[in-house]
């Protein structure tokens, strides 16, 4: 069996409710996915459709090149982690670890040795006799992840895995996952998360969901420099998305010229543009004049929110000496490249 | 506690020893003092004497008590056995079949003893299956009546069991039976234990149904304990009494001590 997965026109649907519409996406050998979207999305469901739990109303999934939607979970081959860590409570930790093998009639005499090493490779070693609930839930969640690569499996489903963890504990996985990744590069892995910054450290390409649809997928790079669509910008970082009307050779903000560029846009269309926060400084030119609403010390930078024309925008400057008195009128500026036009036919709402 | 003020801790207290004293505590002492009585006619029993225990655990009261136990204990596990089944099965179901299978189980609840008594009686009297005059008739209706307890609690079990434990085995590549025997029955075993600590208390003290249908030589205590009452002998079937609440107690202590060493959560 090969790794990869394949989603074909997946749809999912409980009753009238489509929680799933039809999915086309495509993890290559070794690809680190994440699935990003708010609840409800479908995130969840597109990862749980190729576990085998639930059954897609139409459409298939491939792990490799093998048609599994209709196969029971326990002939897929897969490993699985979720949030709560799903531990079996009455066996130890590495009883826990040698599950999938034993389950599995893996031969007797490697059990030991396949747990020592899954055990080994996620640094619980010294707690295989201990029983999951002696376990902290960093230590646990490891436990899960050292169970789910027992089986050495092709294809690695990740449900929130950081999501019952403090934030602290959380970059700290996110870097042990990523350790994990360069040592098993085989592995495919989907990754599915509503935050984004755990997608954009670990993935090697993001589908962003939301209202059951894939609305956008790239790379975290091309995501966040070049968004397609609102959505996607306001959920991928954190975007000013101006309402701007084309011109021939820039865009009409609030009265304004700004001189971005206009590739394949029609004079005269309404569109939005996409400019993030640290990407907008205060300058001194003749554009752009707002009235400072609200400022926010965020230690190495301060948060502006000015407002121009009757719209919020929001400039992450670095740390001024002395904060701005409300009201101060600014101006603020950023590069022509630094800005994306969305046309307003693709956006989404 | 949930009173917090002085004086409403006082009249908790006051009111637990009101309600509580004489309705149940009260009985239980008279039952134990009169075990050991040999006359009681004034306010206080003559005695004491151990002449009933003694008699109690000889010759038909000691056959008596065996009778019971094994009755239950036949009883207890097959019912744990076909209650836990059909909770399962009924899980698996869709809405109404479950529903149908909860409602079978259940009726036995609804059903006096009595009622059910005589419909095993009526029912095992003839061929093809006769079994009246057989000890299995007992063991037979005592079934029926614990099985409801035991798929009732057992059901509630699974309900309350998150299936993120079997989904876990199965991404695992744990086939369902597999799941079965080394997922949900482990996880299960605390309250399996429970409904059969439950099961085993109340066919020890089963009467009614079992006075349709006991034959002669398989009459279990609380038939004895009736019939020693019913002709005046109150001191022996006193000790009698006193005998059935310890096994049962007992017994029911041995379960508990199973289920603190399976509970793990």
């Amino acid at each position: 069996m090969t790794s990869g997965i394949r989603f074909d026109g997946v749809t999912v649907a409980y009753g009238s409710n489509t929680v799933l519409d039809s999915l086309d996406l495509t993890v290559e050998p070794g690809e680190v996915m994440a699935l990003l979207g708010p609840s409800g999305s479908g995130k969840t469901t597109a990862l749980r459709a190729v576990a085998g739990f639930v059954r897609p109303a139409s459409g298939r999934v491939f792990i490799g090149d093998r048609d599994v939607t209709a196969l029971p979970p326990y002939k897929r081959g897969i490993g699985m982690v979720v949030q709560q860590y799903a531990l079996f409570p009455h066996l130890r930790v590495d009883a826990n670890v040698a599950f999938g093998l034993k389950a599995r009639k893996a031969p007797k005499d490697e059990i030991p040795g396949r747990v020592a090493e899954a055990l080994e490779m996620t640094g619980m070693a010294a707690y295989a006799r201990r029983y999951p609930r002696e376990l902290s839930g960093g230590q646990q969640q490891r436990v899960a992840i050292a169970r789910a690569l027992a089986i050495r499996p092709h294809v690695l489903l990740l449900d929130e895995p950081l999501s019952a963890l403090d934030a602290q504990l959380r970059s700290g996985m996110l870097a042990e996952l990523a350790r994990l990744h360069r040592e098993l590069p085989d592995v495919s892995i989907l990754y599915v998360t509503h935050d984004q910054v755990e997608a954009l450290t670990l993935a090697d390409r993001i589908a962003v969901m939301d209202k059951a649809r894939l609305q956008d997928c790239g790379t975290p790079q091309d995501l966040y420099r070049r968004p397609r669509t609102e959505f996607t910008a306001s959920f991928v970082g954190n975007a000013n998305l101006l309402p701007v009307r084309v011109g021939t050779d820039g865009v009409t903000f609030a009265g304004a010229d700004l001189k971005v560029p206009v590739p394949g846009a029609a004079p005269g269309s309404a569109a939005t543009l996409c400019v993030r926060p640290h990407l907008v400084g205060l300058g001194d030119g003749p554009n752009l004049r707002g009235r400072i609403v609200e400022v926010q010390w965020r230690g190495s930078t301060h948060r502006l929110y000015v407002e121009v024309g009757g719209h919020r925008v929001k400039a992450d400057v670095r740390e001024l000496k002395e904060t701005p008195a409300l009201g101060t009128e600014v101006t603020l500026h950023f590069a022509p490249d630094d800005a994306v036009l969305l046309a307003a036919g693709v956006n989404d709402g | 506690m949930l009173v917090h003020s002085r004086t409403g801790r006082w009249t908790a207290w006051a009111v637990l020893a009101v309600l509580f004293l004489p309705l149940f505590a009260l009985p239980l002492l008279v039952i134990l003092t009169a075990s050991f009585s040999t006359h009681w006619s004034g306010a206080f029993p003559s005695g004491p004497t151990t002449a009933h225990y003694a008699a109690a655990v000889r010759g038909e009261s000691l056959q008596a008590l065996t009778t019971s136990l094994v009755t239950a204990v036949t009883a207890s596990v097959v019912a744990l056995t076909l209650g836990t089944w059909a909770a399962l099965a009924a899980a698996a179901l869709g809405k109404k079949g479950k529903r149908l299978l909860d409602a079978l189980f259940m009726l036995p609840v609804a059903v006096p003893s009595v009622v059910v008594g005589l419909a095993v009686l009526v029912a095992f009297s003839k061929p093809p299956v006769l079994l009246n005059g057989t000890p299995w008739i007992v063991i037979l209706a005592h079934t029926v009546l614990v099985t409801a307890f035991a798929h009732q609690s057992v059901s509630a079990a699974i309900r309350r069991l998150d299936p993120m434990y079997e989904q876990a085995a199965a991404s695992l590549g744990a086939r369902p039976s597999y799941v079965l025997f080394r997922v949900r029955l482990p996880l299960l075993l605390p309250s399996l234990t429970a409904a059969a600590g439950l099961c085993f208390a109340l066919s020890m003290g089963e009467l009614s149904a079992t006075m349709m249908l006991y034959p002669p030589d398989w009459m279990p205590l609380p038939v004895l304990i009736f019939t020693a009452t019913d002709r005046g002998s109150l001191f022996t079937g006193s000790a009698l009494a006193v005998v059935l609440m310890a096994a049962t107690l007992l017994a029911l202590l041995a379960v508990s001590r199973i289920r603190t060493k399976a509970s793990y959560r």
